[in-house]
């Protein structure tokens, strides 16, 4: 296999992220490896946003809501299980859940549910009605929560001790950090593989060119729904290790702004490309941890360098430095 | 088998005032090339659009293969086997020729939704896509960006698309349309011998083409279908040349 440059960038990315906190393990500095879980784990939201948004053309921005729904799988499943609270009792007793597969299931069958609704009345309409569709139904589910005094309202909910998994420590940081890191590689591995399958093929035709896909007899509709679920289930999935992360979820998870971040992320990578979410990620929590100690409005610093990259560097970082993407043949 | 491909029952459409297609009869037999032509505004882009499905006529039908498809959306006609060349290319053009020809060969195939397999190593679907890049001289430039192509070959390519599809007609809304004499001439050429796989309902602008090459030519003047006939026939026509021919000596 012919190494391009974007391809030696993206394995120095990922190596990276796996390096940094193996160092600050050994320096004993478990605040970084905080920031890598972190960095890791918005970056696995941006590559479930990047199916749609890259891929499909699907420019989301209600992917707060899988993310958020990912989370309060999370949350509740997890607040039963240490209040010993019956989830339901019928047709078996079941008082939540600790265990993250467990976790991860719902969050994943939830938020594939939720992508599945959502997409099928929203992808009936296109360009900027879309983003507003989204947008909308990203809302709802956030003023639901913040209603829901069931689960914490507005205040969220807190979890004492981190969901477990068989046979390793989660609340040791670098323990967590390997959970996070292997399922970004398994999502990045799959939305490689994703998109260069007969359908990653087709979903990105139809973004190019919907009438072609229509002539030869395949339907955009039913293309652009799939992707959107699987784009939505991943996300879902990157919410329910990040409400673990911080042990607390809260509907600020669901809020727009997450949505927005979300989409920084890709952007700031680039659209499209497969580790740009990854690039995206590392940066936004780079720029975060060394500009945010500086002032607290660093997001201005973001914003200055979000539309330098909009205007002169249409491939993110990725495209500024590996250059134009080449069609794969 | 039917013995007619393609036939549409009293086709009328208006948008407004304008009255695009009026009571438009016609029909596609195997092994022919049935030619539609017709001045600027004449509605034959109404009317490939009620063929193929992007339109719905307000009254009329089209069957295709024996059955009526009016109600049936552009993909589901596809899937029967119309394959159609647009007027204005419309391909995947971040894709490499091949890419297009491989989405062709999918669409042909059917069942898109595998998320594993690498498209591009797929042996059924890169043979039939290799096949109609050879067919209409397009191996040379398969693994170039279509963006990158030029005009005519973008042309060439939109047939080699509609090959993959292995459709039983074809619906070609100017195939020639910005090919130069030799690119016209070639194309020419091929579709005469196309014709014997899946007849083909030519809508075309070149004359030469049009009369080298149709079986039979129905020509469409403010919607309405004029005339119907062998080149021969239309030639002769006293109210075509009025309408048309004349139209395009004076011009």
């Amino acid at each position: 296999m012919m190494l391009t440059r974007e391809s030696l960038l993206n394995w120095a990315m990922i190596a990276a992220l796996l390096i940094v906190p193996l160092a600050a393990w050994s320096l004993d500095e478990p605040f970084i490896i905080t920031l890598a879980t972190k960095a890791a784990i918005l970056a696995l939201a941006g590559v479930g946003l990047n199916i749609a948004l890259g891929l499909g053309g699907l420019i989301s921005l209600g992917h707060a809501a899988f993310f958020g729904i990912g989370g309060y799988a999370m949350g509740i499943l997890a607040a039963h299980a240490q209040n010993y609270d019956p989830l339901f009792e019928w047709p078996f007793l079941f008082e939540g859940s600790n265990q993250m597969p467990l976790i991860w299931l719902v969050a994943v069958v939830f938020s594939a549910l939720a992508a599945l609704v959502i997409g099928a009345l929203s992808l009936r309409t296109s360009g900027v009605y879309f983003i507003m569709i989204t947008l909308a139904f990203g809302q709802m589910l956030y003023y639901f929560a913040i209603s829901w005094s069931a689960y914490g309202g507005e205040d969220g909910l807190s979890i004492w001790v981190r969901n477990e998994f068989p046979g390793l420590n989660t609340l040791d940081p670098i323990q967590f950090f390997t959970i996070a890191y292997v399922i970004l590689c398994l999502a990045l591995v799959f939305a490689s593989r994703l998109a260069r399958s007969p359908f990653g093929l087709a979903l990105a035709a139809a973004r190019q060119n919907e009438d072609r896909v229509q002539a030869v007899g395949l339907t955009p509709f039913t293309l652009r729904l799939t992707a959107f679920v699987i784009s939505g289930a991943i996300t879902g999935l990157a919410g329910a290790l990040f409400a673990d992360l911080n042990r607390f979820v809260s509907p600020t998870m669901l809020s727009w702004h997450t949505s927005g971040e979300i989409m920084i992320f890709v952007i700031l990578g680039g659209v499209g490309r497969l580790y740009g979410p990854v690039a995206g990620a590392a940066l936004y929590i780079l720029l975060e941890h060394l500009l945010g100690g500086i002032s607290d409005y660093w997001q201005i610093f973001l914003g200055v360098l979000l539309l330098l990259i909009v205007l002169f560097a249409r491939g993110g970082l990725i495209g500024a430095i590996a250059g134009r993407e080449k069609a794969h043949g | 088998m039917a013995d007619v491909v393609l036939k549409t029952k009293g086709l009328s459409k208006s948008f407004g005032a304008l009255q695009a297609s009026r009571d438009v009869s016609l029909d596609l037999r195997p092994g022919e090339i049935h030619a539609l032509i017709g001045p600027n505004g004449a509605g034959k882009s109404t009317l490939i659009k009620q063929i193929a499905g992007n339109l719905t006529p307000d009254s009329g039908t089209v069957e295709l293969l024996g059955r009526d498809v009016t109600a049936l959306d552009t993909v589901a006609r596809a899937r029967m086997g119309l394959g159609r060349t647009f007027q204005i290319s419309a391909l995947a053009m971040e894709y490499t020729v091949l890419q297009n020809a491989v989405l062709g060969a999918l669409g042909g195939r059917g069942r898109p939704f595998h998320f594993f397999r690498n498209v591009m190593k797929d042996a059924e679907l890169l043979e039939r896509a290799w096949d109609a890049l050879e067919r209409v001289g397009l191996t040379e430039d398969a693994n170039r960006r279509t963006a990158d192509l030029s005009h005519g070959q973008r042309r060439q390519l939109e047939v080699a698309v509609a090959l993959t599809l292995k459709p039983r007609l074809f619906l070609m809304d100017e195939p020639m349309a910005g090919l130069g004499t030799a690119g016209s001439k070639a194309l020419t050429g091929f579709l005469d011998g196309l014709r014997q796989e899946a007849p083909i309902l030519l809508v075309e602008h070149d004359m030469d083409a049009v009369f080298a090459l149709a079986d039979r030519i129905s020509v469409l003047v403010y919607g309405q279908i004029i005339a119907t006939g062998t080149a021969d026939d239309i030639r002769a026509n006293a109210e075509v040349r009025r309408a048309y021919l004349g139209e395009e000596d004076a011009a």
